[in-house]
């Protein structure tokens, strides 16, 4: 997990030195505030990321040696068929299209993103039936 | 991923048809669906640009109206940017390829990758709707500056809907990118160090990267200027106190990196295939793994570089980072060069496509390393100039490029092979075509035509030049009508290609054509870059025996 740390760390290091230079030869705000957000984008998850490698075992895929045995087992959920993604995605184009249209298709949308996110927990309750120790 | 009684239990199971279409969460599936959309608006966006350049074949054309004009190319740029080369990178390829190339077994979030295409799919309708409003579509232009895209200037419901797509676009993205990373942190293969990582997955790594730093800005310009719209809001408005040159700021701060958002996939394809039919490992590894991270930070910085003429920006500053940004890049031509000298190189569709791309990007950056510069820039702002430069670039990495990853992974998606006839056809037609329609927009651009006009007068001195762009552009839309018929023949008359027909080396060759549920039954170890050319050529591999152990940086 080291070098994934490093990719954010070295980018978000990056933009506090672009930032300091920018801010203090333009004065101009919002790059600034951009440069910073994007700053605070690379360190925070690049000194989470390097916090959690120093007290967590290296994986498999961290060390030069990992073999696909060293995997074995369920390794995740991977549903294949699930209709709720795409009810949400409904959900989402119609209370977006209020934004253009009017309120009456908000309300349409969010019947929508409801059943969807009702859906999506029974499901995830149930876990996926593609596994054979999940199905009934 | 043990292949168990219970998966075969549920294939009995599954839904079909159209069902099992919209509820798939199959990386492969969606994938291939980003794919299919993309190139679907890529084709409508074309045919857009075919009616933009006839109108211009004559002076005063009459094809269209002058609003339908600026309907058009507002249009033309908003699909090929936001519903083309974007989508048909970092959600096709990307989606399709990366857990293949880390052996990993699907993405991380399958179910948010299936909403992402939805949200892409629908936003991308919901931008068309515009041409059947009263009012039209958007007719801003693909960057929507302020106060044009304001409610005064742009009244109708055609600029809603444009910002409603593009937010929904934008939020596809975003989860893309999260999806992504996530996957790319957290899926990978044992054995499948950072430094083993395919260098297209490097490339999307760094994508994922610039997405999520680029995507949520403009989301918020976008709220900002549907409230300046609608809500009384004066972000952009004089006015009111706002100022509509932060609207510029806020958007380039989104659309240089989105420029390497569209580029950097492209040329993590491009480094993939030229090994491959150059039979030659590639040249420095680390050093493109580096211009990745390099050309990710200074692309960040150098937003401002489109405003120069605004004169409220830090010329020195802009200039020099654009300036530095022609040496990551630089890196990465050299490097597909070196690849490529003394290799056994196999002049294929995809290997003509690569190399095409080569020569289109390194003409479209060195336009753009002219553009760095401000006296350039100031006397090329807004003319043909700049249209022929990002033309090149883009046409470069996302068609040539892409093009060249179609013909590459084509077996692997569908387990055929494209026409190679019919593909070099393809090929040259389109890149004798692109030339003809772009280099005589640079001369145009430096004789002073200004982007974005419907009609030029006889007396210009335009004619001839204009006339031999239309030409061009019509023979690239023919090169595109080749490559829909190569799928066609594809599609009717399969011919089988075989699980690994490139002799290719990263994983996803090790699975079958195409790839069953869950990705792999079985997978090689993992001691190098290069792992199945490890298994195949054990006497050449590259992978040397582990002495040291548990240790990344004994490698």
């Amino acid at each position: 997990m080291r070098n994934e740390s490093r990719v954010y760390l070295g980018i978000g290091s990056f933009f506090i030195v672009t930032l300091l230079v920018y801010f203090f030869t333009s004065h101009e705000s919002t790059g600034s505030v951009l440069l910073l957000a994007s700053a605070g984008l690379g360190l925070l998850p690049g000194l989470y990321l390097g916090w959690w490698s120093r007290r967590m075992q290296q994986r498999p895929e961290d060390t030069g040696e990992g073999e696909p045995r060293d995997i074995t087992g369920v390794i995740g959920q991977f549903p294949e068929n699930t209709i709720f993604p795409f009810t949400l995605g409904i959900g989402v184009w119609f209370v977006g299209l209020a934004f253009v249209f009017g309120l009456w298709f908000a309300i349409i949308g969010m019947a929508f993103v409801f059943g969807a996110a009702i859906g999506a927990t029974g499901e995830s309750k149930r876990a996926s039936f593609s596994e054979r120790e999940n199905v009934g | 991923m043990v292949q168990t009684a219970g998966v075969v239990e549920h294939e009995r199971k599954a839904p079909g048809g159209f069902y099992k279409w919209v509820t798939s969460v199959d990386h492969k599936v969606i994938g291939k669906n980003y794919m299919y959309t993309a190139l679907t608006f890529m084709f409508i966006a074309g045919a857009m640009a075919l009616l933009i350049r006839t109108q211009l074949f004559n002076p005063n054309g009459h094809v269209v109206s002058l609003q339908t004009y600026n309907e058009l190319f507002t249009i033309h740029g908003s699909m090929m940017l936001y519903l083309f080369a974007g989508p048909f990178a970092f959600g096709g390829f990307a989606n399709f390829i990366v857990p293949l190339q880390i052996g990993a077994p699907d993405m991380a979030f399958p179910r948010l990758n299936n909403l992402s295409y939805w949200l892409f799919l629908f936003g991308g309708v919901t931008m068309l709707f515009g041409f059947f409003t009263a009012s039209g579509a958007a007719a801003f232009g693909w960057v929507a500056y302020a106060p044009l895209s304001t409610a005064p200037f742009s009244p109708g419901p055609g600029a809603d809907l444009w910002i409603v797509s593009i937010a929904m676009v934008g939020f596809s993205g975003i989860f893309t990118g999260v999806n992504l990373m996530t996957t790319i942190f957290y899926l990978r293969a044992p054995g499948m160090t950072m430094f083993r990582m395919p260098l297209f997955t490097w490339s999307m790594l760094v994508t994922g990267i610039l997405i999520l730093i680029a995507f949520p800005v403009l989301t918020a310009a976008l709220v900002m200027l549907y409230a300046d719209r609608h809500f009384g809001a004066h972000f952009f408005s004089v006015a009111g106190g706002g100022v509509p040159v932060m609207w510029q700021n806020l958007f380039w701060f989104f659309g240089h990196p989105e420029v390497y958002i569209l580029a950097l996939p492209f040329f993590g394809i491009v480094t993939e295939l030229i090994p491959v039919f150059s039979k030659k490992p590639i040249f420095g590894y680390r050093g493109m793994v580096f211009a990745n991270l390099a050309i990710a930070g200074l692309s960040t910085g150098v937003w401002a570089h489109h405003m120069f003429t605004t004169g409220v920006v830090l010329l020195p500053f802009f200039s020099a980072l654009s300036l530095l940004i022609a040496v990551p890049t630089g890196v990465k031509v050299f490097t597909w060069i070196a690849t490529m000298w003394g290799g056994q190189i196999k002049f294929n569709t995809s290997m003509l496509f690569a190399v095409g791309f080569i020569f289109a990007f390194v003409m479209g950056g060195i336009t753009g390393v002219m553009l760095a510069s401000p006296p350039i820039d100031f006397y090329t702002h807004d003319t043909y100039f700049v249209v022929a430069h990002f033309h090149q670039v883009l046409i470069g990495t996302t068609v040539f490029a892409g093009f060249a990853g179609i013909y590459y992974w084509y077996p692997k998606l569908t387990g055929r092979f494209l026409h190679e006839g019919l593909g070099k056809w393809n090929f040259w037609v389109t890149f004798i075509g692109f030339w003809i329609t772009f280099m005589p927009q640079y001369l145009l651009g430096l004789r002073g035509m200004p982007r974005r006009i419907p009609i030029y007068s006889p007396t210009d001195g335009f004619t001839f030049l204009n006339r031999m762009s239309t030409v061009g552009a019509y023979m690239m839309g023919i090169g595109m009508f080749l490559f829909l018929l190569n799928f066609i023949i594809s599609w009717r008359r399969p011919r089988p290609a075989g699980d690994n027909p490139w002799d290719g080396y990263t994983l996803e060759w090790a699975t079958s054509s195409p790839p069953p549920p869950h990705n792999f039954h079985s997978l090689p170890p993992i001691r190098s870059a290069r792992p199945l050319w490890d298994l195949n050529h054990p006497d050449h591999a590259d992978s040397v025996p582990m002495v040291t152990g548990g240790d990344e940086s004994a490698e």
